[in-house]
This record gives C-alpha cells, structure tokens and sequence, in this order.
C-alpha cells in the first residue's frame, strides 16, 4: 500500500536508486534463512505485520507498549534516499520512507541514564523458520546505538520503500536504518526499544567478537578479518568502487567520533 | 575383468555434460537470472562446480575398486580438467570483477586472507597437474606422474578449507563437502589385515 504523504527530504543522495526488485529480492534477514534469497521466499507468507506493537523500557519516563500506529502517526513521513553499505562489500541506493528516529525516541522521555538504546527484532519461530531448532545465532536479534547516534537527524526508523509499506523481507513494518553504519547494524522488524546505561551487546558481536564491534561505521581503512573493506560493489555494477569513511556521510557524523582512534578495529 | 573400450561418443558427451554449468552460468548471467548480484552467483557457482568435480575425479579410484569398472579411470583425466576449468574461471570473475585485474590488491587479499590463500593455493597446485596431464607427460615421467598427482589430495583439502573459512554463521555446506572428502580419502586407506585375509580366502 503507497503512503499518501511523503515529504522529500534534504538529507536524500542524488545517486540513481537500485530497482525495488533488487531492494527486495537480495538480502540478508536470518531469520528467514542464511540465502540471500530466503527472506523472500518466505517472509511474505510468514510475517504477520498487523497488529504491531513495540515495547519501550528501561531509562526512560514513558515506558510502555505503543502500537505501530501510535509510534509512526504523530510523524510526518519522509522520504530518505540512503547509500547502504553492507559489510559483505556490497552496496545499494535505497529510497526509504521513515521518520526521524530521534523525534521518535524523544517522546519515550529518556533520562540522564540513557546512555544507549538497545533495539531487538521479532522473536517467533512461527513466524521466522530459522529461530526453530539449533542456530548458530542467539535470537532475538539485538542491536545497539549510543543515544547521540541513535538521535541525529540521519537515524530514521523506516516504514517504507519506493512510497509504499516495507516489503517483509526487508524488515517490515518498521526497522532502523543508519546509513554510515554496516548495515548489520539496522535492525529490522523492531519489536523492543530499551533505553540503558551500559553498552548492549550486539548479536554479531557476540557470535563473532574478534569479526564484530558495537560501533560497525562504515571505514574502508579498517578491514574485516575474512576481506578488505575499501571497496564494494554497487548492485547492479560489475565492477567495484572505493568505499567512502562514514559511507559518504562523513561531514555530517564525524564529529560523534571526535577523539577515538578509527584507524584500528579496536573501535570498529 | 572387462577389457573393451569405451563407447566413442561418451568422451564428447561428458565433455558436454561438465561444461552445462558453465554454459548455464553465463547464460542466466546475460538473461538476468543470476539474481540481483550476478558477478557474486559467478564466484559462488564456479567455485562450488569446481570443487564438485574435484570430488568427482577423487571418487574415479574407489569406484573401481569396488566394482571392478576401468571406465572410471579413463574419464578422470576429462573430469580432472572439467574442475581445474572452473577454478579458473572462479579466479578470473575474482581478479577481474572484483581486483579489475589489479596485481597490487589481488596481493594483498592473497597474503591476508587466509581463505583466498587456501583458494589461490589449490590453483597454483592444480596448474602442474594439468599441464602433465597430458599421456606424453604422463610417459615422460613415469612412476613420478602417479606421485605428483598425489597432490589432488591435498588441494581438495585446500578448496574444502577456503569454503569453510569463507562462511560465517552456518557451516554445514563446506561440511558436507568435507565429510565426502574424508570418506573419498579414507576408502584410499590400506584394506585392515583381518579384512584382505577374508577377500583372499573366497
């Protein structure tokens, strides 16, 4: 279903967008799958996106659970056209429709002990085949922000692509997106938003904390272990193009980083 | 034992049959149907039809222990070669696509990337087999050919391991392979005595 209001927003990249069929048919959404392919094949018939909910908790004065509605209608939608940058070394343009993750954030009222926000994925193996039986990965899906991260005006909890409803397999109905981070780090099908004062453990970080920091941005100076992060491959390109610091973004967040070392992966 | 020769359309039809995936792989890469990242469904493709084949040749010897068959043996070497085609390829989409042939980056992934070590490994090892694979070769060097071509072994190890340090969360692909391999290198093992004596004695 098309939104019927959606604003242009000054923060969009001028870059062509990759094609709603590659945005939704390449991805990586383990509880459908380790194939790029599963989420597709299966999140459509097994996701069930309404009703919706999402609970808030911990350092906060408005704890509780907000419905979908309740979360995105106060908001005007806009439209946000990010590079997105996965830690794979493959890349797309996304035209995404969100809201400003802080205006969102701001409502829950969080306190001056709300140093990060943690933020979980759907848990339901009904739903998400792969949470059934033996995995290698501990569900729910957990990421994390530090709450300056979370509140700048480039985080936005998306609601759509192309102007209409998220396709499941993209991480409907509502998921982060922080575009200067690996996309790991945007969470998808949120269902928990918990405001801490400690650091949350991210699952990557947990499964693989030699491969994994909490931070995640986008450095084509620092590789991964398993291969080098100064280029990626554009979908829809044969070739590869060098991968830019903060994935383009740099002049807007650099200054979040001001005094950590981001040459080594002791910060990555 | 049967001595007769093979059919001479079953080379050709073979030779036909192995480069299918190859043909399949460029095809559905010109019609679009390689997905939303084609040069990624090239290396993947590739690699696992080389390593596949890889096992196939592996599989040439006990097959003919079991039964007796000498058609195995002669269809190794086109096997053999069928598998070293598609590591070639796997390493050009590689170079190509995603070095564009830079020497300098190609080193640099090599040296410090254990995987793509194992990987580049088992191609620079593949390259005498094939060269000597050839029957001149295979007089001119007598009873070492059957040596050096013991190094099969160790490069099907090698392509094992690079897909198996490749994967992240879910190993159970490169496993399977793994476990065929070991199976395939375990029947190679000396009969137990007690084993022999029985076959001896009927």
């Amino acid at each position: 279903r098309p939104f019927p209001d959606v604003a242009p927003s000054e923060f969009s990249t001028s870059a062509e967008p990759n094609s709603l069929e590659d945005i939704s048919s390449y991805n990586n959404f383990y509880e459908y799958g380790m194939g790029k392919d599963d989420p597709k094949r299966l999140a459509p018939g097994l996701l069930r996106v309404e009703p919706w909910s999402v609970e808030v908790d911990g350092e906060c004065e408005n704890p509780g659970t907000y419905t979908y509605e309740d979360l995105v209608r106060p908001h005007q939608l806009e439209e946000r056209i990010y590079r997105f940058r996965c830690v794979e070394a493959w890349s797309m343009v996304i035209p995404w429709v969100g809201i400003p993750m802080a205006d969102v954030l701001k409502r829950f009222q969080p306190t001056s002990r709300a140093k990060y926000v943690e933020l979980r994925t759907l848990q339901d193996p009904e739903q998400m085949p792969a949470q059934r039986g033996s995995s290698s990965i501990p569900w729910p899906y957990v990421e994390g922000l530090r709450i300056d991260e979370a509140m700048h005006p480039l985080s936005i909890f998306a609601v759509g692509i192309y102007g209409r409803e998220l396709p499941a397999q993209n991480g409907a109905p509502i998921r982060l997106v922080v575009p200067w981070k690996y996309g790991f780090k945007c969470g998808k099908s949120l269902v928990k938003i918990r405001f801490t004062e400690e650091q949350p453990k991210n699952t990557w970080q947990v499964i693989a904390p030699n491969e994994y920091g909490f931070y995640a941005n986008v450095n084509p100076n620092v590789s991964h272990p398993r291969w080098s992060q100064a280029r990626e491959r554009r979908i829809g390109r044969f070739f590869r193009q060098d991968t830019l610091m903060f994935n383009g973004y740099e002049e807007e967040v650099a200054d979040l980083y001001a005094g950590m070392d981001l040459s080594t992966r002791q910060n990555w | 034992m049967h001595v007769h020769g093979l059919h001479p359309l079953v080379k050709p039809a073979l030779l036909l049959l192995g480069l299918l995936p190859m043909a399949w792989m460029i095809v559905a890469v010109f019609a679009g149907q390689a997905g939303a990242n084609p040069v990624e469904y090239l290396t993947h493709e590739s690699g696992q039809w080389g390593l596949r084949l890889m096992l196939v040749t592996l599989a040439m010897t006990p097959l003919r222990r079991m039964t007796g068959w000498t058609f195995p043996i002669r269809l190794r070497r086109m096997i053999g070669l069928l598998a070293f085609s598609y590591v070639v390829l796997h390493f050009l989409v590689f170079a190509l696509f995603d070095h564009m042939l830079n020497p300098a980056t190609i080193a640099d992934d090599v040296i410090n990337r254990p995987y793509i070590l194992m990987g580049f490994l088992a191609l620079l090892l593949l390259i005498p087999l094939a060269v000597t694979s050839t029957n001149a070769w295979m007089r001119r060097l007598g009873r070492r050919w059957k040596q050096l071509h013991k190094l099969v072994y160790l490069i099907a190890v090698l392509g094992v391991l690079h897909f198996l340090l490749l994967v992240r969360a879910d190993p159970w692909e490169p496993l399977i392979y793994g476990a065929i391999l070991a199976v395939l290198l375990l029947l190679r093992l000396p009969t137990p005595a007690f084993l022999r004596n029985r076959a001896t004695a009927s």
